[in-house]
């Protein structure tokens, strides 16, 4: 997609100028009103005239001057104060400098535990990566009134309970950054799963997320975890091209065209596991990281390295013992140690609302030439799954099941687990978290 | 400086109340806590409520008045009990309601006064 400057500026730039103008006056509204003047200003401008040298530093700089002549023709008292701190705070953007605490401000803010996580991650959209309220609510698939009231609901508990605009002291910033990581992640997982709603839409997310992800390796580059996401959302988007067919059904692991996934995400999201796994301080998401750089290094699906994923499935579930992990880990028994292994472990887990506890029984009853098993545990998988990508795939394998009768043939090949976070039931998602 | 009121969200069916000998140990523990807020300049008032079936409600009626037995609403928590602080910002705020559930063992509601 070919951008022009200012979009590109505006999509690299939007929370940046955010940040800083949040700093300046003390008001997320004025803020964001300021900066979309200077946009339009630039819209306006910047064809005629050329883009100037610092793109982010005259956006700031005309958004701060709109701020001053908006705050000038309302002559109020705190409008004066606000005024005062515009006139005397510093201003060009230093990337060393305040900038970089601006963004990271920002960003604490919106994802401040105190805001529920769907508020946290619509806020961040919104402030940090300049997605448009209807944008947001298109990518969630809720009516945009109710992202609109969220976001304004979010701004007004800002403000009347005083949330703090910065970064957290040192004592809290661990507990603070995981919360900051989860709302990055459930937007690439928002974006990467679902597939209903605008596609375009979905894929900003993504974009979104890894941008996100980015900057928070360049805030925090020796933080394992930092690493670890940034790595694991590379190494999964490596596969956005090939995961649905051209009708939108899902595609599994195992049965993706693998030439197509690209070369350039993986190489640089499997540098980046090594980077964090040398650091020995294992987290969830540096351990989900390596489970996917362990698939990305098999040239054929055939050539799963799963003794390997089996350990790392070990490792994950001491981090985080949830049966969804668990259920993973089932999944990697099932290719080492046959169908049977598997089903033993996945009847063991208490997981019966769980859609992918069902498809997983399913694909492995079907393994066992168990069909009118297989088919009972399709059908439930399908009762709880919305996503149509996930359904159509479902549907198609339940079809088969019943055209085959018994003679089922085993073309379908292992249920490859999904990566984390690149579920292939609705669930999925939740690995790991 | 903003005040928040951290309430004390009580259980009011399902939860045994504590023994006498838990509830010496519970008021130890927030007569410390109020200690500390004290000596960091936080302090504003608190204060334990008695159980809301001894609450009177008094409801406008037109010109008149009218009195009802009974706390406004039948809930399955009430506020137990208060304290107002006056902290910088919520995560201050936050961090003494933390020591508060350390306490008591109960949930607290944080949450600002506007005036």
């Amino acid at each position: 997609m070919i951008r022009s400057p200012v979009e590109q500026v505006f999509r690299e730039q939007h929370g940046r100028a955010v940040a800083v103008l949040v700093r300046l006056l003390g008001d997320i509204d004025l803020a964001e009103e300021a900066v979309a003047a200077a946009f339009t200003a630039a819209v306006a401008t910047w064809p005629e005239r050329g883009v100037p040298p610092s793109p982010a530093g005259w956006i700031i700089t005309t958004a701060r001057n709109r701020a001053i002549d908006r705050l000038r023709r309302e002559s109020v008292g705190a409008a004066k104060l606000a005024e005062a701190a515009l006139l005397h705070g510093p201003v060009e953007p230093d990337e060393a400098g305040p900038v970089r605490d601006d963004r990271l401000r920002l960003l604490f803010t919106c994802c401040h535990p105190a805001l529920s996580s769907a508020t946290q991650v619509g806020l961040t959209l919104r402030l940090v990566g300049g997605l448009t309220t209807a944008e947001i609510a298109r990518a969630f698939l809720v009516p945009e009134a109710t992202m609109a009231q969220r976001l304004v609901r979010a701004k007004g508990k800002i403000r009347d309970a005083r949330i703090p605009y910065r970064v957290p002291s040192t004592a809290d910033l661990p507990a603070r950054l995981r919360s900051v990581l989860a709302a990055v992640y459930l937007i690439f997982t928002e974006g990467y799963t679902a597939s209903t709603g605008d596609r375009l839409v979905r894929e900003e997310l993504c974009i979104q997320a890894i941008r996100l992800g980015r900057q928070l390796l360049e805030l925090f580059p020796d933080d394992p975890e930092v690493i670890g996401l940034l790595a694991l959302m590379l190494l999964t988007d490596s596969r956005r091209e090939v995961r649905t067919g051209p009708d939108g059904e899902l595609v599994l692991l195992a049965d993706q065209d693998r030439s197509r996934w690209d070369p350039a995400l993986i190489a640089e999201g499997q540098a980046l596991v090594r980077r964090c796994l040398a650091r020995n301080e294992p987290g969830p998401y540096q351990v989900q990281a390596a489970i996917t750089a362990v698939h990305s290094d098999a040239p054929v699906g055939a050539l799963t390295e799963w003794g390997q994923i089996r350990q790392l499935y070990d490792l994950l579930l001491s981090l985080t013992p949830t049966p969804v992990v668990a259920l993973h880990r089932a999944v990697a028994v099932a290719e080492l140690d046959g169908p049977a292994a598997g089903l033993a472990l996945v009847e063991e887990l208490a997981l019966d609302r769980h859609p992918l506890a069902h498809a997983v029984r399913a694909d492995l009853l079907r393994r066992l030439g168990r069909t009118g098993e297989a088919a009972t545990a399709y059908a439930a998988a399908l009762a709880g799954t919305e996503n149509a990508a996930e359904r159509a795939f479902l549907q198609r394998r339940l079809f088969e099941l019943r055209a085959t009768g018994t003679a089922v043939s085993a073309t379908g090949g292992a249920p490859s687990p999904p990566p984390p976070g690149s579920s292939w039931c609705s669930g999925g998602r939740a690995t790991g978290q | 400086m903003t005040q928040y009121l951290l309430s004390v969200v009580t259980p009011a069916e399902g939860a045994e109340p504590p023994t006498p000998d838990e509830l010496t140990g519970i008021m130890a523990r927030v007569e410390a806590v109020q200690t500390r807020v004290r000596k960091a300049g936080a302090w504003v008032f608190a204060g334990g409520l008695a159980a809301p079936s001894s609450a009177t409600v008094l409801r406008p009626q037109g010109d008149d008045v009218l009195v009802v037995d009974g706390p406004f609403a039948e809930g399955k928590e009430y506020v137990g009990g208060f304290s107002i602080i006056d902290v910088g910002d919520l995560d201050e705020a936050l961090r003494w309601g933390r020591e508060y559930v350390a306490a008591i063992g109960l949930p607290i509601e944080v949450r600002p006064f506007v005036w």
